[in-house]
């Protein structure tokens, strides 16, 4: 890693694009995704669907008096979501959808168009995933960058007291990942990505009849369909903490690492995002 | 840091300005979406999904077949499933026992040919239960029952130039107009010959119910339901399926749907 006075090369061409069509495939996958969701708002376990029984249903009902309302239910609890979920406006009117139109791609309901985007993009996600472990493991990213030693492992407190006052250390520790980032970044590539990836390949009829295994790995297929609209949602919340973390560390320095490489070591994060 | 008046005002702007990029951003898909080229371009994943698919399924390797115990309490029908969407003749064929019922057979093929049902009956039959995956998310287990088609396929025997099977059905979508919009869908002879695809006349043990598409339906287990054709009328066998209906090889993919659903 070169480092030159009070900045260092953090990212490589490599990582650097891959993070960035990375960035704009979960937009369009997790967009899409609730799109695609929408046409049938409910989840099961098992194989099959038992309509009566699913672990979560987003719909739209009545309150007593006959006020039009959203309602979504969790295991046996019901709340009223009206607004968001069930029931939201969508260009000016009124309409019974599960995940409101801001959050669908596209935003009126349109199960093919919907489809088609996540596809495409399932593809991109897919190869761009495969193309970052190619590189992370011959470059050696992975296991200098990535993986923690002993000595990460020994900071975690002080890491954690950094993270909780937002200061996340200073100076030379900020020249390589420290000890949460490291973990917190292996389990989204090793664990959460693959998740969602194969989760999303057993919701495939014709996939199924190749590697029929891995319905029984993920307790058939609408158990998987839950496992990948859960796993997104973990992904979802990496995704806010991520930009927060970005936000508190120093927005532009940040920004300026993973466009251009070069990150600086001496700003301190208060003066730049006050 | 700073009084509460102006962080408000500040927390304001970002949020209005996150709004409208989201708002921009957004737009600009709705946008692409609705431009055909752009669309096509997205689409073009399609092939290779299809490509792929193909090259890591093994043309033989079967849909998992499951327990009659896996059976679901409730089989949800979906596309036309009554006289909303299905001529009188055929709810008035249905009452008489679809005994007047026939099945054509023609197109690229040697020796066309029309089924009455006591005929499918006579031919050798496969059972399996399976799994019905919706394009909308949701499964079904069923038990199906009826003569392979590849049986029929061998029967009549196919040209040279055969490339695709047509299904064209009774019902139309999105509500019957008397022949606007008949139902019909199409495979190719990979999925054609599959040992699975059969054409059902039984579900669950039972004479095919009118909402499941009686009195016969296609199974095509490696693919999503909307493949799986109700109230056949006619099997057509062709080397290009681009002037029958709107071209795209049935009637969810001219709404935009793909025309290989194996994901």
């Amino acid at each position: 890693m070169a480092t030159t006075k009070g900045r260092t090369y953090r990212y490589s061409l490599p990582v650097r694009v891959s993070h960035w069509l990375n960035a704009l495939c979960l937009a369009i996958l997790v967009m899409s995704g609730l799109q695609i969701f929408n046409a049938h708002p409910a989840l099961y376990w098992g194989e099959d669907s038992e309509f009566d029984r699913p672990l979560f249903s987003i719909s739209a009902g009545r309150a007593t008096g006959g006020r039009a309302i959203g309602i979504t239910r969790v295991f046996g609890w019901s709340f009223e979501t009206t607004g968001v979920l069930g029931r939201s406006t969508l260009k000016g009117r009124a309409v019974q959808r599960a995940f409101p139109g801001w959050s669908t791609l596209p935003s009126e309901q349109d199960l093919a168009t919907g489809r088609v985007w996540h596809f495409f993009f399932a593809w991109l996600f897919v190869l761009n995933g495969l193309a970052y472990l190619a590189y992370s493991l011959s470059s050696r990213h992975l296991s200098r960058d990535l993986l923690p030693s002993r000595e990460h492992w020994k900071r975690l407190g002080h890491v954690w007291r950094g993270v909780l006052i937002a200061a996340l250390g200073r100076g030379e520790d900020r020249a390589q990942y420290n000890v949460i980032q490291r973990v917190t970044y292996l389990v989204v590539i090793l664990v959460l990505g693959p998740l969602v990836v194969f989760t999303g390949l057993t919701m495939s009829p014709a996939v199924d009849a190749a590697a029929p295994w891995l319905l029984d790995i993920f307790g058939g297929r609408q158990s998987a369909r839950t496992i990948h609209f859960g796993t997104t949602w973990i992904l979802v919340l990496f995704l806010f903490v991520h930009v927060a973390m970005v936000l508190m560390s120093g927005l532009r320095n940040n920004l300026r690492s993973m466009t251009t490489g070069w990150y600086g070591l001496g700003e301190v994060p208060s003066h730049d995002e006050r | 840091m700073t009084n509460g008046r102006w962080l408000y005002s500040r927390r304001r702007f970002l949020a209005a300005s996150a709004a409208g990029t989201a708002g921009l951003v957004l737009g600009g898909c709705d946008r692409l979406s609705s431009a055909p080229t752009f669309r096509e371009f997205l689409a073009g994943a399609e092939g290779l999904t299809e490509r792929v698919h193909r090259a890591l399924l093994w043309r033989g390797a079967l849909a998992r077949e499951y327990r009659v115990a896996d059976i679901s309490r409730t089989f949800r029908a979906n596309g036309s499933q009554d006289a909303y969407n299905l001529p009188p003749e055929h709810i008035e064929l249905g009452q008489r026992g679809f005994s007047d019922w026939r099945l054509v057979v023609d197109g690229l093929v040697l020796r066309p040919a029309r089924f009455s049902l006591p005929e499918l009956r006579a031919l050798p039959a496969r059972t399996q239960i399976t799994r019905h995956d919706c394009v909308e998310g949701w499964s079904c287990i069923g038990s199906w029952t009826g003569p392979s088609l590849s049986t029929i396929l061998d029967r009549v025997g196919l040209l040279a130039n055969a490339r695709f099977v047509v299904f064209h059905c009774a019902d139309e979508l999105p509500r019957y107009i008397r022949g606007v919009n008949p139902y019909y869908e199409s495979i190719d002879l990979i999925d054609a010959f599959h040992p699975q695809t059969i054409l059902a006349y039984e579900m669950n043990g039972a004479p095919l119910s009118l909402a499941h598409g009686a009195p016969l339906r296609l199974r095509v287990e490696r693919q999503l339901g909307y493949k799986m054709a109700k109230f056949l009328t006619r099997i057509e066998v062709v080397d290009r399926f681009d002037r029958i209906g709107r071209g795209r090889g049935g009637t969810w993919e001219d709404d935009g749907y793909e025309w290989y659903a194996g994901i």
